[in-house]
């Protein structure tokens, strides 16, 4: 489903933030991303949307040939993909229901259905009742709750989720994980990118480990550091 | 719809660069319907000159009908004539009489003793005029001959030269337009930054964002437009009786609505066109 062959990531001034990385991802798994700050999780993360191209390797995601794919198609790559950004990207002067809804609205879906697919999702994620405030009149758990449903409303086959727990309390932070095991177990392939060593620890997923932008460590169920 | 809506939000949020790009486009539009008609009306003042008389021969006091006679004879002989026509001294002094019949004190001063009698003469071809002239000049019973040949040139000159000066004052204008149009779209384009980003990364197609923008540059030169010639049209309605007045006698009054409307027409697709190259080069500019 995923793959990435051979893959390296220079950025001008000749910074390095992936080198070589070789890595397969299957259809349905649960895999965690590790590794610390700079480690090149968020780089991995970018080259899989095509917001960035590699400087070398091969990247395929599901159909499509990411670093052949034309600029015309990158929408069509996007839609496949959801995304929880590490800064959320909610747009602040807009309603949940408003960001929730932005994915359809720009993919032309009709406003009826896209309406029913914001309510499903938004009751989903446990916020149905916020869907009407904006988002700096929610909690950290809340607007997480609300990156994950815009990235949920389209059903995608992958969800890339970059450190979504990092600036939560640990019980909140266990609630997020919750919610995106559940969308895990009906199919969904989920990349977490994460600092947090007892989410990883506890759910014994398949654990990809980063270090200055070298893939350290592949085990099928893991742990944050193997001491 | 959605991206009518989403360009409406993207003026009301910021309604003084967007009255910035309606005002510098309302002055292109302003001097554009200003010149088209000032070109409009000397097409129409050369075109009376040119249906007038070209050639009026004034005979001297003592000239005798049969002198006068002989030589129309003479003129219309050459063949080179569309119309002669003569005018006797009553005649005269009822066309004075109908010109000045406001003006009584200039209408009891003048009687038909002291109007000449003329001969209007048209050629077919406006090149044999000169000839014509000289041929009515050279007669012992012509006292004066106007040529209107040099009116017609004159006019014609001025009014070339109002037309080049029109199009270049439009062109002038309708750049600084554009350059205006494509700072203030280019400034709305920075300030989405953000939001153009995220709904790209979720998936939005460079047309889904483009096309909020070039309605955007659609409407200000769609309303400039109307603007600019709503206030030539109050210009010159507000100007009517005057020009009326020190155009007396030339059928340029009352210009037809439709003429309005058809320059309405023409400029608001000059418009549509200005405001959709400002916002694609807003657009080409800013969102690489």
């Amino acid at each position: 489903m995923i793959k990435l062959d051979k893959v390296s990531k220079t950025f001008m001034l000749g910074t390095s933030s992936l080198t070589d990385i070789t890595l397969t991802i299957e259809k349905g798994e649960f895999v965690f991303v590790v590794g610390p700050t700079g480690s090149g999780k968020t780089t991995l993360f970018r080259l899989l949307i095509r917001d960035m191209f590699p400087t070398k390797g091969t990247i395929v995601v599901g159909e499509f040939d990411v670093t052949k794919l034309s600029s015309r198609k990158v929408p069509h790559l996007r839609k496949k993909i959801g995304v929880v950004f590490q800064d959320l990207k909610l747009l602040m002067d807009r309603t949940i229901f408003e960001n929730v809804m932005l994915p359809l609205e720009v993919s032309g879906i009709k406003p009826e259905e896209a309406k029913k697919r914001v309510e499903d999702v938004l009751k989903h994620v446990g916020i149905l009742e916020q869907y009407n405030k904006f988002p700096i009149q929610l909690s950290g758990g809340e607007r997480q709750r609300a990156a994950i449903a815009r990235a949920l409303v389209f059903s995608p086959d992958i969800l890339l989720a970059d450190e979504p727990t990092g600036n939560l309390d640990p019980k909140t932070g266990q609630e997020i994980v919750k919610i995106l095991q559940g969308i895990n177990e009906k199919g969904t392939t989920v990349i977490m990118a994460t600092h947090n060593v007892d989410i990883v620890n506890n759910l014994g997923k398949r654990v990809v480990a980063l270090d200055k932008g070298k893939l350290i460590r592949d085990q099928k169920k893991g742990k944050y550091a193997t001491s | 719809m959605r991206h009518l809506k989403t360009a409406w939000r993207h003026i009301r949020r910021s309604p003084y660069q967007a009255f910035a790009a309606v005002f510098i486009m309302a002055q292109t539009f302003f001097v554009l319907t200003f010149f088209a008609f000032l070109i409009f009306a000397s097409s129409r003042i050369i075109a009376y000159f040119e249906s007038v008389p070209q050639v009026t021969a004034f005979f001297k006091e003592e000239a005798k009908q049969e002198d006068i006679d002989t030589l129309s004879q003479k003129v219309k002989e050459t063949g080179k004539i569309a119309k002669l026509e003569f005018v006797s001294k009553e005649e005269a002094l009822k066309i004075y009489k109908e010109q000045n019949k406001d003006d009584p004190l200039l209408l009891e001063l003048v009687t038909a003793e002291i109007l000449p009698a003329a001969l209007k003469v048209s050629a077919i071809k406006i090149d044999d005029l000169t000839q014509i002239s000289e041929m009515l000049s050279g007669s012992i019973i012509v006292e004066r001959v106007i040529f209107q040949k040099d009116v017609v040139q004159n006019l014609a000159v001025w009014t070339n030269a109002l037309r080049k000066i029109g199009i270049a004052l439009s062109a002038i204008l309708a750049l600084d337009a554009i350059f205006l149009m494509v700072i203030i779209i280019g400034i709305k384009i920075s300030q989405k930054k953000d939001e153009i980003e995220i709904v790209r990364l979720i998936g939005a197609t460079g047309w889904y964002v483009r096309w909020p923008f070039i309605y955007e540059g659609v409407f200000y030169g769609v309303s400039g437009a109307f603007l600019g010639w709503l206030l030539a049209l109050g210009l010159f309605w507000y100007a009517t009786p005057f020009l009326s007045s020190f155009l007396k006698g030339i059928p340029l009054f009352p210009i037809p609505i439709i003429f309005f409307f058809q320059l309405l027409g023409i400029e608001l697709l000059i418009a549509i066109f200005l405001g959709i190259v400002s916002s694609f080069l807003s657009v080409l500019r800013y969102l690489k």
